[in-house]
């Protein structure tokens, strides 16, 4: 072969021609998910308008027209500012103590800082999965925690002035409602859920009865029950603080709850498990303890937490009773007449449900997250 | 038992009793030994599980005996030192106080027992409008969510993820004050086609008040209905005995709408339109509904719609891909798919969590006491026991009735549950 | 063994737990459980300016209020050794019933049905009131009559709604109740526009009309449509505690009809007239008949004044409420304010 002849013969491939722009890429996308067919394309439209409704005003209210500095209502007043007013910040700012501490007096407030720093930091290394000294860890979060942030919440000793409880509110009452009725109504739980399985008839009634009771009922009649009928059934001179007998109510109420939860996640342990456990020589209660419970309870994990988002978002039922948590709050500031204009409302309400839904999103993310970890490592 | 065995609770390969003796006491020969055991198993014995199970179960039946025994004491003791009435008597006294919406006939002479009728009732009205509503709006989200179009899915999502995540009361509160409370006095109401009027006494619309001859609209209604049942049934029979029949779908809507309007049509229009009019205060005429009743309405729908979206969504995904494919590959349209193949079967998971929420949606309702909706916590567990003082009757009633209304739901789930079973191997 | 004292552990447990819940509901000591308790528990209004408000520091101050502080002054001799509960209108008497309050002072009612069958008994009356309506001057109405197809805002659990059924019933008049669970709440919608008038007990809303944004636009229509005697109350089954309240309040018309206040305490000290020896504790046991000191009185009016001076300082002309005496005048000065001697 002489190399003339490789003139019309191809030395190197040529390039591949890229695809046609409705192939590939966003466009291509767009066209398959957005415009696929008539009905689509027009559904998207629609989206994409009712989108334009609802977030455009929203930003504007939220953060162009809003004020952002100012001392007394007429800083939000269309008249002062020159233009439709949005938000009143400053009507946060005036409120910010109260939504955040109630009443609690301006002097102790370190100690509720104190206690939502414990907090914070003993929960934190429990939630990230590799962190090692998971035991020390809950032993810390759900034991001594709660001493410690009684005794600095409640005060009367070690020189700690008393605070009484009808003074705390805002988010302080929230989260105190919140943690209470989480570490509470676990073991309570759990024994209620045991109970349902045993093969003791009475214990097995008996945990089936109070269940169902507690699971019957609206929160709000538990709420009732717990402070007007409870001190009837109680010897004359006991005298329970209006927010324990809320507190109780709520363990009882969520106990339930978290009964079913649990119950699931036993009846998913394969009963290998069990008859291992009993091949060992374990008793009932160790086996549980030892073999049974910690797989059981990793397992319903994402059920657990949505259980304690309810909760979280129960606690706004306390403004029935006349106890003033974070909603409570709020709508005690929007009786002042010193902050009385038409934005603040809607200003309130908008910075109250930017507080519950961050709260809320972030452990319903959480849970998400321990489910896909889970799914992972069953696998 | 036989006397050389181990005990009941024995580990594997333990030893006799009388085998486990030191050796300078055992006994010397069989017969000894014997009566060893033989003593040592006779009896109860606390190591004896069924024993212990017993005992347990004896302790706990007389501790909780005892504890409503206590409870019941101290009730009684405590009602008494403080000449507290008690009783079911103040059902017959009367109420004396007004009650803003009411289904039935109800003036303030009438009883404290017909309070608590009007309040169950009102507390069934926004229950029911809800149930209806939320599952529109959530079969309709949670099924978006599904969908192919990547915008419909997210926005769906989003809805979902943010009203499920604002707690109820607060978006209660939310549409009462923030959205219906921000509506104009009645003179300046703003109006819908100019005889629905909104304003922050409710929303007004006009009363349709039927005269002498609606009776043959209503008959004919009836005729519709039954005619379009005896058709879907013969339709039904000819569908199993020849393998296909009618679609009755259409036919069935044109008799049930179309009969009515006939003999509507025919008997000259009889109905009596009452517009609503300013008079003195508020308006005169028309049917007013509240805004309390509208708040609460729509926040509940909205809130539990979030919900069953999410149960729906789970229901259809529930249903094996293979199903859906197949489908495809005979030529069926996605809509077809949707609700030929996918519904029928996803119904059985999501009916049972459905319930739930429908039971979730009507306990909830008892936020009304809120925003001051007479329903049946309001106005009994509220006003009638800071009248009466008698606590434990009436939260013990109120208790009583969303019981009865959890079991009730309880058992018919449990019964479809059994029904739609898919047997197992 | 072990499972032989673990089972022995657990029933003594449980049956110390039974022993502690069969304490037996013994009657109720009020005086010698608020004196170990080292203050008062005393039940409020939650912001009444006038009878029971507190300020941005959490101190309350009022007509109520006051009635309290001098029980304190009484038993302590420290007018701020209370601690005040603010309630709502539904659930003052369950407050009161269940113990958590020693003394309701909440300008409630006194009435035969809640005398009898709520377990609790009223003291003395503080206040005679009545029931009014507030309307807004756009309205244009100048009497309760022109009212018909109203709507009207209320507090739930209040004598008002009862009251407002009677009166629109009797005079042939329809209206529309909407009934709210606090006081906030209730002028809140009334202000936004929700109702027509805002009914309640003319002393609330001259006090309410304060928490308006725009008082000038609103108007109190002259008619009363009942009687409303505001009475503090205490629970039943405690005489000793029942008549301790009881004779503190008069003790303070009394200290008001003897010309007795707090700036004229010292000369009154020195007054040779009988009544006033009798009245400061100079001459006589009565306040240790009470259960209380010799100088009971000195101590109530010395910490927190006579009749009158709580009434000026409070509601009266010199404070933002301008409510004039009327009947709550001394029965010598035209009233009927008329309290038992302490003899």
């Amino acid at each position: 072969m002489s190399t003339a002849a490789s003139s019309f013969v191809r030395a190197e491939l040529i390039a591949p021609i890229a695809p046609p722009p409705t192939r590939v890429g966003a466009l291509a996308w767009a066209k398959e998910h957005l415009f696929g067919s008539v009905g689509n394309a027009i559904l998207t439209l629609l989206g994409i308008l009712a989108l334009a409704a609802l977030l455009w005003p929203m930003i504007r209210f939220l953060l162009i027209d809003a004020v952002w500095h100012g001392s007394e209502r007429s800083d939000c007043l269309p008249e002062t500012v020159g233009h439709a007013v949005g938000a009143c910040w400053p009507f946060i700012a005036a409120k910010f103590d109260q939504f955040m501490f109630g009443f609690y007096p301006a002097a102790e407030r370190w100690r509720v800082v104190v206690v939502y720093g414990l907090g914070a930091l003993s929960l934190a290394p429990l939630l990230v999965p590799h962190a090692p000294y998971k035991t020390l860890n809950a032993a810390l979060f759900f034991g001594v925690f709660p001493v410690v942030a009684a005794v600095l919440l409640l005060g009367g000793v070690f020189g700690l002035p008393p605070v009484e409880t009808r003074l705390w509110g805002g988010l302080l009452v929230t989260l105190v409602i919140s943690y209470a009725g989480i570490v509470g109504s676990v073991p309570l739980g759990v024994l209620l859920a045991l109970g349902r399985r045993s093969d003791l008839l009475v214990v097995r009634g008996a945990s089936i009865v109070f269940i169902e009771f507690w699971r019957g009922v609206p929160l709000i009649t538990v709420l009732f029950f717990a402070t007007y009928m409870l001190p009837y059934f109680l010897p004359g001179n006991w005298n329970i603080d209006g927010l324990l007998r809320v507190l109780i109510g709520v363990i009882l109420f969520s106990g339930a709850y978290l009964a079913e939860v649990v119950r699931a996640g036993l009846q998913a342990i394969p009963r290998g498990q069990f008859e291992g456990a009993m091949a060992l020589g374990l008793g009932y209660w160790r086996m549980m303890g030892l073999v049974v419970l910690p797989q059981a309870l990793r397992l319903v994990i994402p059920g657990l937490v949505n259980s304690f988002i309810a909760l979280f978002k129960d606690t706004t039922l306390v403004l029935i009773v006349a106890i003033f948590d974070l909603l409570g709050q709020l709508r005690a500031a929007f009786a002042d007449p010193n902050w009385a204009t038409p934005v603040t409302l809607f200003t309130g309400f908008a910075f109250a449900g930017m507080i519950y839904f961050v709260v809320s999103f972030a452990m319903s993310r959480y849970a998400l997250f321990t489910e896909q970890r889970l799914r992972v490592h069953r696998r | 038992m036989i006397a050389n065995e181990p005990g009941p609770d024995a580990k594997p390969g333990a030893l006799s009793r009388a085998d486990r003796m030191p050796k300078d006491r055992m006994p010397k020969d069989r017969a000894a030994k014997d009566r060893v055991d033989k003593r040592a198993t006779r009896g109860v014995r606390l190591s004896d599980p069924r024993i212990r199970a017993a005992l347990y179960q004896l302790v706990l039946l007389l501790a909780v005996v005892w504890l409503g025994y206590e409870f019941w004491k101290n009730a009684a003791a405590n009602l008494q030192a403080r000449d507290v009435a008690s009783g079911l008597g103040f059902l017959e006294r009367p109420a004396e106080f007004g009650v803003s919406l009411s289904l039935i006939p109800y003036t303030e002479t009438d009883s404290y027992g017909r309070v608590f009728l009007v309040g169950l009732l009102n507390t069934m009205l926004v229950s029911g409008i809800g149930i209806v509503l939320a599952t529109l709006l959530g079969f309709l989200i949670g099924i978006g969510r599904l969908s192919s179009n990547w915008l419909v899915a997210r926005l769906a999502g989003g809805y979902v993820e943010i009203v499920r995540n604002l707690p109820l009361l607060f978006q209660i509160l939310f549409w009462y004050l923030a959205v219906l409370g921000t509506l104009p006095p009645p003179r300046q109401s703003l109006s819908l086609f100019g005889f629905i009027l909104f304003n922050n006494r409710g929303i007004i619309a006009p009363l349709l008040r039927p005269t002498a001859g609606s009776a043959y609209v209503a008959a004919a209604f009836g005729v519709g209905v039954l005619a379009t049942i005896g058709l879907a049934l013969w339709a039904k029979r000819q569908r199993d005995a020849r393998g296909a029949g009618m679609r009755v779908f259409w036919k069935g809507v044109a008799l049930i709408v179309g009969l009515p309007l006939v003999a509507f049509i025919a008997a000259g229009a009889p109905v009596e339109v009452e517009l609503p009019r300013i008079a003195g205060f508020n308006f005169a005429g028309g049917v007013r509904i509240i805004p309390e009743f509208v708040a609460l309405l729509v926040a509940l729908s909205i809130y539990t719609a979030s919900f069953i979206a999410e149960v729906v969504r789970a229901g259809i995904l529930a249903v094996p891909r293979g199903q859906t494919e197949a489908a495809l590959a005979l030529g069926l349209r996605r809509a077809q798919v949707m609700r030929l193949v996918l519904m029928p079967q996803a119904l059985r998971v999501i009916v049972p969590p459905l319930a739930n929420q429908y039971l979730n949606l009507t306990k909830n309702s008892s936020l009304a006491t809120g925003i001051g909706y007479p329903d049946l916590f309001a106005v009994f567990a509220g006003t009638a026991l800071s009248q009466t003082g008698q606590a434990i009757e009436i939260i013990a009633i109120t208790m009583a009735v969303y019981m009865a209304l959890s079991l009730a739901t309880s058992l018919l789930m449990n019964w479809y549950n059994a029904r739609v079973r898919v047997l197992d191997r | 063994m072990k499972r032989v004292v673990t089972t022995l552990c657990m029933t003594m447990l449980g049956v110390a737990m039974m022993l502690g819940l069969s304490v037996a509901a013994g009657s109720a000591q009020t005086l010698k459980k608020v004196q170990d308790r080292g203050s008062l528990m005393c039940g409020v209004s939650q912001g009444l300016p006038g009878f029971s408000n507190p300020d941005d520091k959490g101190n309350w101050t009022g007509f109520d209020v006051d009635v309290c502080r001098a029980i304190a002054a009484a038993i302590f001799n420290d007018a701020s050794k209370v601690k005040f509960l603010p309630l709502s209108a539904k659930d003052r008497f369950t407050a009161l019933q269940s113990g958590e309050i020693d003394v309701l002072s909440r300008n409630s009612t006194w009435t035969s049905s809640r005398d009898a069958s709520l377990g609790i008994i009223f003291t003395a009356v503080n206040y005679y009131d009545g029931q009014g309506f507030m309307v807004r001057k756009s309205l244009k109405v100048n009497s309760a009559l022109e009212l018909n197809g109203a709507s009207m805002c209320t507090q739930t659990g209040t004598t008002t709604e009862l009251n407002l059924a009677d009166y629109f019933r009797s005079n042939g008049m329809k209206y529309e109740v909407i009934a709210f669970v606090t006081a906030d709440e209730t002028v809140k919608a009334y202000e936004a526009g929700r109702c027509d008038a805002f009914t309640t007990d003319v002393s609330q809303l001259y006090a309410e009309k304060l928490k308006l944004a725009n008082p000038a636009d609103h108007v109190i229509l002259p008619e009363i449509i009942s009687k409303e005697p505001l009475a503090p109350a205490v629970r039943r089954g405690d005489d000793q505690w029942l008549v301790l309240v009881r004779w503190v309040q008069f003790a303070m018309l009394d200290a008001e009809e003897l010309g007795v206040s707090s700036r004229t305490l010292d000369e009154a000290l020195k007054s040779p007239q009988p009544e006033t020896k009798r009245l400061l504790g100079t001459e006589g046991a009565f306040g240790e008949q009470l259960g209380l000191t010799k100088d009971w009185v000195v101590r109530i009016v010395k910490q927190v004044g006579n009749y009158g001076e709580s009434f000026d300082r409070n509601v009266g002309t010199g404070s933002k409420l301008g409510i004039s005496r009327g009947l709550n005048r001394l029965w010598t000065k035209g009233g009927i304010q008329y309290a038992p001697p302490v003899r």
